[in-house]
């Protein structure tokens, strides 16, 4: 029975052991995520969004419970079968935008690719596609150092969608930019989602969250509350 | 196409290393220096047994050298002591047996050798006389500088001819034009015919071949000096009476020499009461020098395998703190999707970059080490091809083992922890 869900969660649990007492970082997490939807995960630091996201973007795996990605079960998968969801159908968003400090703007663009084992030329060609949708043209030989915190940003969003995932996810990808710059990586995603991308986004803060149509609240490693409109 | 994805990966791990210049260099110095070490040291000890092989082989592999001995005085009783003559030597019926006695011997060449005082025109110089036969130019082969050699007919007419050889013609000024010319040896006029060129190198062993010789024909020779010689002994003469001096002994082939020199050795021992003559086989030596050079090779292939451990462990050192240091990067390269074994090509990369290129560097300085040597000291090195290989190939090797325990360090990261290393 395939469901036009792209993510479903059943029952996640995610414990760790912290010497004698046992964390439970998710405790019961069930949500279904449409494709082409665009979710905020709100909650308290320690809530468990992060481990959440770590677990959809296949990162880890849950210590019970099961997760389908593209009506494919990935719960139990093996490091290499995840790396390869990952390099499939994620793209990722970080808080302090993690690039690659050594290699140039479309280095960094490209790194996914070069992963899927693409030849250089069409790997630097698509990669330029990207950039120019994030408006980065002009800084294509630039390291990463030479950019401010809003263009790296954009550089990272670039990266993330180099292979063309399904599912973007970002752990507060504005947290460390100013508003108004926030704003711009926020109308990025927005204008993502009306591309089709699911997009998933960690944030602690309302403004950015009230453009999300979907939106999360966590609760000591429990989904406390959703406020969800879909058409 | 394989080949560009391999560029790149190559120049990604460059890139990586210029990252950190400075590291990256004092990095390979350890594996620079341990490939030049070993590179200049193949090449000096190359160069210094190439030199003793050399000279050996010059005397000839297929060659057996037989000496007359003077016998130690300690197996004389009182009465011989007080002896002023003294017997003792290889005979010319030795050379005869020996030609007979043995199916490997091609021919022999005798030497009968006296010290004479030699004038030319103005210039005096003591020269080894050294009374032989014609083969004598057939065994040890060196090639004339100018003239001829003695011949049968030399010695069918007991000519007065001689050969000079080019260090004591030098000293005494002969030059072309002396051919033809006279010489005066230990009072008697000799026509000079030819000039032989020196063996410029000095080994240990004696050589008949000395740079002063001057060789007459062996019926001349006994004919004007006899078989008796003055020798001055402690203050007081003595009369020695040696037929021959040397014996060499060609053989047919390598196989055979030393089981002819065998069998002569066995021979002359039933005409010599006393031990007053002794075999050579230069091909003994030949393999005593290869024997020590392998000796030597090895305890220098020691030593190298020391310094690029050294060198590997270095490697490694920096390569764990680059893992370290790099924790996020990894973090990110697995979130974005790479396998552990790209992470582990990675890393692998850079290391065998680092050790590749420092081997190659290391080559130059070993190269430029024994040519500096030589321009230096004169001293002859060679540059084994094989040397070079084999550094640049233990220098790859070392850079995939030392590379590869922090690569699969990188690798095994869990990626969630990696990507929140600060
Ligand atoms: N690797 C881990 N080992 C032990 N406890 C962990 C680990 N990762 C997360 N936790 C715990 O799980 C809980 C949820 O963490 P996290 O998902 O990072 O929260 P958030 O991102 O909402 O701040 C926290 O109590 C945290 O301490
Ligand atoms: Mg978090």
């Amino acid at each position: 029975m395939p469901e036009n869900n792209l993510i479903v969660l059943k029952n996640i649990h995610k414990t760790y052991q912290m010497g004698q007492e046992q964390v439970h970082a998710l405790a019961g997490v069930s949500i279904k995520v449409p494709k082409g939807s665009f979710w905020a995960i709100m909650g308290a630091s320690g809530s468990g969004k992060s481990t959440m996201m770590n677990l959809m973007g296949c990162l880890d795996r849950p210590t019970s419970g099961t997760y389908h990605l593209n009506n494919r079960d990935v719960s139990q998968l093996d490091d290499d079968e995840l790396s390869d969801i990952r390099l499939q159908n994620i793209g990722f968003i970080f808080q302090s935008f993690n690039l690659i400090p050594q290699l140039t703007v479309l280095e960094n663009i490209e790194l996914p690719m070069f992963y899927q084992g693409h030849e250089p030329d069409k790997c630097s060609e698509r990669a330029r596609e990207m950039v120019e949708l994030v408006g980065l043209t002009d800084r294509l030989k630039h390291r990463p150092t030479e950019l401010s915190g809003g263009q790296q940003q954009r550089v990272a969003i670039a990266r993330s969608l180099v292979n063309d995932p399904p599912l973007i996810l970002a752990d507060e990808p504005t947290g460390n930019l100013d508003t108004a710059t926030g704003e711009q990586i926020l109308d990025i995603l927005i204008d993502l989602n009306k591309k089709g991308k699911t997009i998933i986004m960690i944030t602690h803060e309302d403004d950015v969250a009230k453009h999300a149509p979907n939106r999360i609240h966590m609760i000591d490693g429990r989904i406390a509350e959703r406020e969800v409109y879909i058409a | 196409m394989r080949n560009s994805k391999f560029m790149r990966n190559f120049k990604l791990g460059l890139k990586d290393l210029l990252l950190h210049k400075g590291r990256s260099i004092l990095t390979s110095l350890g594996v620079v220096f341990g490939v030049g070490s070993v590179i200049a040291m193949l090449s000096v000890g190359e160069g210094a047994s190439e030199q003793a092989m050399d000279h050996i082989r010059r005397l000839g592999s297929n060659n057996i050298l037989i000496s007359s001995v003077r016998p130690s005085d300690d197996s004389k009783s009182g009465a011989e002591k007080n002896t002023r003559l003294n017997i003792y030597g290889l005979l010319y019926n030795d050379e005869l047996r020996i030609k007979q006695s043995n199916i490997h011997v091609v021919q022999t060449a005798p030497a009968k050798i006296i010290k004479k005082l030699s004038r030319l025109g103005e210039k005096k110089l003591e020269l080894r006389v050294v009374g032989t036969t014609p083969t004598w130019f057939e065994v040890v082969k060196r090639p004339f500088i100018v003239g001829r050699q003695i011949m049968q007919t030399d010695l069918d007419n007991h000519s007065a001819v001689c050969v000079l050889t080019e260090h004591g013609a030098r000293k005494m000024l002969a030059t072309e034009n002396t051919i033809g010319q006279t010489i005066t040896i230990g009072g008697d006029v000799f026509e000079v015919i030819g000039i032989l060129s020196s063996d410029e190198a000095e080994g240990a062993m004696q050589t008949p071949d000395q740079r002063t010789d001057a060789y007459i024909p062996i019926n001349v020779c006994r004919a004007v000096w006899g078989e008796s010689v003055f020798q001055r002994s402690s203050g007081s003469f003595l009369l020695e009476r040696v037929e021959l001096h040397k014996i060499i002994v060609e053989v047919d082939d390598m196989d055979h020499v030393e089981e002819t020199a065998e069998s002569i050795n066995a021979m002359l021992s039933r005409f010599h009461k006393k031990e007053d003559y002794h075999v050579n086989i230069p091909l003994t030596l030949l393999r005593q020098a290869e024997a020590t050079k392998k000796t030597f090779n090895i305890v220098l292939g020691s030593i190298a395998g020391i310094s690029l451990l050294v060198g590997g462990i270095g490697i490694m050192n920096i390569m764990l703190a680059s893992v370290t240091e790099r924790t996020r990067e990894i973090g990110v390269r697995r979130a974005i999707g790479a396998k552990r074994s790209q992470i582990i090509m990675q890393f692998l990369v850079e290391t065998v970059v680092l050790s590749g290129l420092g081997g190659i560097v290391g080559i130059l300085v070993g190269i430029s080490i024994p040519w500096a040597i030589t321009k230096l000291t004169g001293m002859p090195t060679i540059v084994p091809m094989y040397s070079i290989v084999l550094s640049l190939g233990i220098s790859m090797t070392i850079g995939i083992v030392f590379g590869i325990y922090p690569a699969m360090r990188a690798a095994n990261l869990d990626p969630i922890e990696a990507l929140r290393h600060e």
